[in-house]
């Protein structure tokens, strides 16, 4: 029996990414990450900012997303996400650009807790890339 | 009757309006097919939204504690509606068919005696309604500047809407907007976006159980402004299309009319031209027949 399920990434703009042929995803959902393979339970569940991991038999593919719902049922896992960028497209003055905004953002005062935990998150993300 | 230079003067005009109108209609086609793109490609986003929180709302066991933008703040006395216009005019009846849905909602509201307040995106929209409804605009939004229509703009207009919620300003929550069709038909739509309607058929086909991380009122609650921007964001997409295929639509029927303008013009231009010629030849024959 095949080991194979779909994925789609939609970002309010297109569909961003769709594939029938995929045997494993990692997502950072909100409690930590989390791998999903073909048969796993229906869930719903939020991502915070980190890599989203998409392997195929052949290839394996990554993703930066910064927010994101994720939906799997019957096979099909959909993960809707308002910012999402590919990591081949991602260069250094890119990533620099990104966690520039993010410390600004980090530096006013008048956000939540769970909102300066977030971006703290995506910078940690962020700077970890640049080192590799 | 009018003279020979005025007439040539006319059918000038005429044929430098139809140049413009044709390049409208050039240009409108060229976005029509950009936006009618964009609009398609949105689709699947709102629409998965969507499936996901009527999974969640229908699972919810405990209504009475459930978010406030999907029940309701339980009254129904104050209303807010979102009318999504257009920036630019010469788009048909565009505009003044949304104004039109629009309207109809507010006799009904104030009817009732209920309290309107209204929130208009897009310049059009404002100016077709401030005469009337002056008092009941408590804000008016315009995209002027951004040349595409992104997320970043419906979030604003999103967080607006959500911000005055918890202020409790109003209780529910309605926009309006053009739905496209195809290029000749755009339906006006009027959607309550608070609360949320859920449809009860759907609700029936979808009690799998899910597994939730974190809690699922937790996920709804986050959700749910999303949802918002999200929806109005389609709005946008869907307006921007239907306004470009009313636009090519007006303009092409603009481009046709002025054109058999041009040609009774032609026409009226060479008979009186033909009238002045018979009238000279008259003229000499009958001074050469007296000499």
């Amino acid at each position: 029996m095949s080991e194979e399920f779909k994925v789609e990434i939609v970002n309010p703009e297109k569909s961003f990414l769709s594939k029938e042929n995929v045997t494993e995803v990692v997502v950072p959902a909100f409690e930590g990450e989390m791998g999903i393979l073909k048969d796993h339970i229906s869930i719903i569940s939020f991502l915070k900012p980190g890599i989203i991991k998409v392997y195929s038999k052949s290839e394996e593919n990554k993703y930066f997303v910064e927010d994101g719902i994720l939906e799997f049922k019957d096979n099909n896992l959909s993960i809707l996400t308002s910012s999402i960028y590919n990591m081949s497209d991602l260069d250094r003055n890119k990533i620099d650009q990104i966690v520039k905004d993010a410390e600004k953002e980090s530096s006013t005062d008048n956000i939540d807790d769970q909102k300066r935990y977030l971006i703290d998150q995506k910078i940690e993300v962020l700077k970890n890339l640049m080192l590799n | 009757m009018a003279s020979l230079d005025d007439l040539k003067k006319r059918i000038s005009s005429v044929k430098s309006t139809q140049k413009i109108t044709k390049a409208m209609k050039m240009v409108a086609a060229a976005k029509l097919r950009r936006a009618q793109e964009n609009a398609e490609k949105g689709r699947p986003y709102s629409e998965k939204m969507n499936n996901i929180i009527l999974n969640l709302s229908s699972g919810i066991s405990d209504k009475e504690n459930a978010p406030k933008l999907l029940t309701g703040t339980g009254e129904e006395k104050t209303h807010l509606c979102v009318v999504m216009t257009s920036d630019r005019g010469l788009c048909g009846g565009f505009n003044t068919n949304i104004i039109k849905k629009a309207k109809q909602y507010f006799q009904k509201i104030l009817k009732e005696n209920k309290i309107l307040k209204i929130i208009t995106v897009g310049s059009k929209g404002y100016d077709q309604l401030k005469r009337q409804y002056k008092e009941n605009i408590i804000e008016k939004i315009s995209f002027k500047d951004s040349k595409n229509i992104n997320y970043f703009d419906a979030d604003k207009v999103g967080k607006i809407i959500i911000d005055r919620f918890e202020k409790k300003e109003f209780d529910v929550c309605t926009i309006f907007y053009n739905q496209f069709k195809n290029v000749i038909t755009q339906i006006p739509q009027e959607q309550q976006i608070i609360p949320l309607k859920t449809n009860e058929e759907k609700e029936a086909s979808s009690n799998d159980s899910y597994e939730f991380e974190p809690e699922e009122d937790e996920i709804l609650s986050n959700l749910l402004p999303k949802n918002i921007s999200t929806q109005i964001f389609k709005a946008m997409l869907e307006n921007s299309a239907s306004e470009q295929g009313s636009r090519m639509s007006a303009m092409d029927n603009a481009t046709r009319n002025a054109g058999e303008m041009v040609d009774k013009l032609t026409i009226q231009y060479n008979r009186s031209r033909q009238a002045a010629i018979t009238k000279e030849l008259i003229e000499i024959i009958s001074g050469a027949e007296s000499l």
